[in-house]
């Protein structure tokens, strides 16, 4: 019971990694219906602009995290408006293969200039906490409270704020949004911005809890949490964040289980049981495409 | 064609409207007086829709377009807005997830700060809305979501309005009561063009109007002039 228990914490603390990086794939799916290959390594930056940042200058966790969030919100907007604007109205096949390049290159690119893992240095006196026989560390705590912290802001900027209607609105319609006078790229910009900054933050607690950083972080990690985004139905918000801990919840449990290696079979078997018995995710509504 | 642009809402000058090698609008020429009512009847495919269209930015054109005297070009359809002018749309473009609230909030987008006061104005025109502020704009019937779209577009406080196919899809009652708000609008100094199939009500309506065939401009008169001619009882009238 205390080894479950236990495991729990270790679930939550990878869930909530996936879930912030989810929620990047779902807005941008929500307002352009494109899959942000890209997104990935963007997770993957956030972790090496963090060991960048206390390279330069040895800033304390939250400062590191603000400028982090800040960098890979001023890339994502770059991707979005240099890579994909350009081909918003052409085949959607075109901006899926623009989102893998744009991912390719940042991956490669990032290999070129650091070609070997780095450890990621500390950034948080990590203190061992003890509740009754349960062991949580303060790099657990915040992981899981700056994680849930942030999706309460984003789920308050969707639900509550003008930027927020004016993004489920491009979401549902984008041509009739600009006839509102709403300036419908402005908003899809400051989708990206946001869904990359999650994703920033993301890459900076991935790389404090599993403190090694390399360029492939983007491909295993940052895909499982594609995966996690489509469990619970691509577009959807909550969605992603049930399909994060879902997974985050299978892959602890697996791995505490069976050998480490079945991990990964487990994780994309259960998306392939998802798309077989519910394409549409846990969360997702079918929805009807305009050619 | 006038010289003196003062007094014109909106001029078109030989708008030309092409979707890749299909010519959709072949060098039309109208203007709409401030206060005025302009029908646009015609077909499927003579061009209406694209005529809107083009005017609100959405799409791209040839000629000329001026809204207040002041030449158009911009594909940006907000920044026409900002300028006054607000096009609802064929089928309306409700966002169905989203309350009715929020929809009137969205086209207030351009115009925030006298929000309630234009809210309290659209909820007189459309008392049905009020009842269901809160409720998702999917919910509404066929005729509500008419008035949403079009309560949603006054909600910027434009000054022109271009309506494509207002009674689309609707029971001839509701066309009625429709058409009765329209002319209240337009009453309250709301410059209204509109594009429709519904000739009947279009002309009885509209102060002036012209047929559109196959992209051209065929026939121009008044209202009552359009409802007498031959041509069109026999085409559109069924007469």
């Amino acid at each position: 019971m205390k080894y479950l228990a236990q495991q729990a914490i270790n679930a939550l603390q990878l869930g909530s990694i996936y879930a912030l990086i989810a929620l990047g794939y779902s807005m941008v799916y929500g307002v352009l219906t494109m899959i942000n290959f890209a997104h990935g390594d963007v997770f993957m930056l956030g972790a090496f602009f963090c060991l960048l940042l206390i390279a330069i200058v040895p800033v304390p966790f939250w400062v590191a995290l603000i400028v982090v969030m800040g960098a890979t919100a001023i890339l994502g907007t770059l991707i979005e408006r240099f890579a994909y604007r350009p081909l918003r109205d052409a085949p959607r096949v075109s901006a899926i293969i623009t989102a893998l390049g744009c991912g390719l290159v940042i991956q490669n690119t990032t290999l070129g200039i650091s070609p070997y893992a780095r450890p990621m240095p500390h950034l948080l006196d990590n203190v061992t906490y003890q509740f009754g026989g349960l062991t949580v560390t303060t790099l657990q705590i915040i992981i899981i409270g700056v994680s849930v912290g942030l999706m309460m802001v984003l789920d308050f900027l969707i639900r509550k704020t003008s930027f927020g209607m004016a993004m489920r609105a491009v979401a549902s319609d984008r041509a009739t949004v600009s006839l509102l006078g709403v300036p419908a790229n402005e908003i899809i910009a400051i989708t990206f911005a946001i869904g990359a900054s999650l994703g920033g933050a993301a890459g900076l607690l991935y790389g404090m809890a599993y403190p090694v950083v390399s360029a492939g972080m983007g491909i295993t990690v940052g895909w499982k949490a594609f995966v996690a985004a489509v469990i619970g139905g691509i577009g959807n918000m909550r969605g992603a964040v049930l399909g994060a801990f879902i997974l985050g919840a299978v892959e602890v449990m697996t791995v505490a289980v069976l050998p480490s290696t079945y991990r990964d079979l487990i994780s994309y078997s259960l998306l392939l049981l998802i798309l077989v018995f519910k394409p549409h995710g846990l969360l997702g509504k079918p929805t009807l495409h305009k050619a | 064609m006038t010289i003196n642009n003062e007094g014109i809402a909106l001029e078109v000058q030989d708008l030309e409207v092409r979707y890749g090698g299909i010519q959709a609008v072949r060098g039309i020429s109208f203007s709409v007086n401030p206060g005025e009512i302009v029908a646009m009847i015609g077909a499927n495919g003579a061009g209406k829709s694209s005529t809107l269209r083009a005017i609100a930015g959405a799409i791209p054109h040839a000629g000329v377009i001026r809204l207040g005297g002041e030449v158009i070009r911009t594909v940006h359809p907000e920044e026409i807005v900002r300028k006054g002018l607000s096009l609802v749309p064929e089928g309306r473009g409700i966002f169905a997830n989203l309350s009715i609230e929020e929809n009137l909030r969205l086209g207030a987008w351009t115009n925030r700060k006298e929000f309630d006061v234009n809210l309290e104005k659209v909820f007189g025109l459309f008392p049905r809305l009020r009842e269901r502020r809160d409720q998702m704009a999917g919910t509404l019937s066929g005729g509500e979501q008419q008035m949403l779209a079009v309560g949603r577009a006054l909600m910027s406080r434009s000054k022109i309005l271009l309506l494509d196919e207002p009674s689309m899809g609707l029971a001839p009652k509701l066309v009625l009561d429709i058409f009765a708000i329209l002319r209240d609008i337009n009453k309250a100094g709301v410059t209204l063009l509109i594009v429709e199939q519904n000739a009947v009500m279009a002309l009885r309506l509209a102060h002036r109007a012209c047929l559109l065939e196959l992209g051209s401009i065929i026939l121009t008169g008044t209202g009552a002039e359009l409802l007498e001619n031959p041509k069109i009882r026999s085409a559109y009238l069924g007469q």
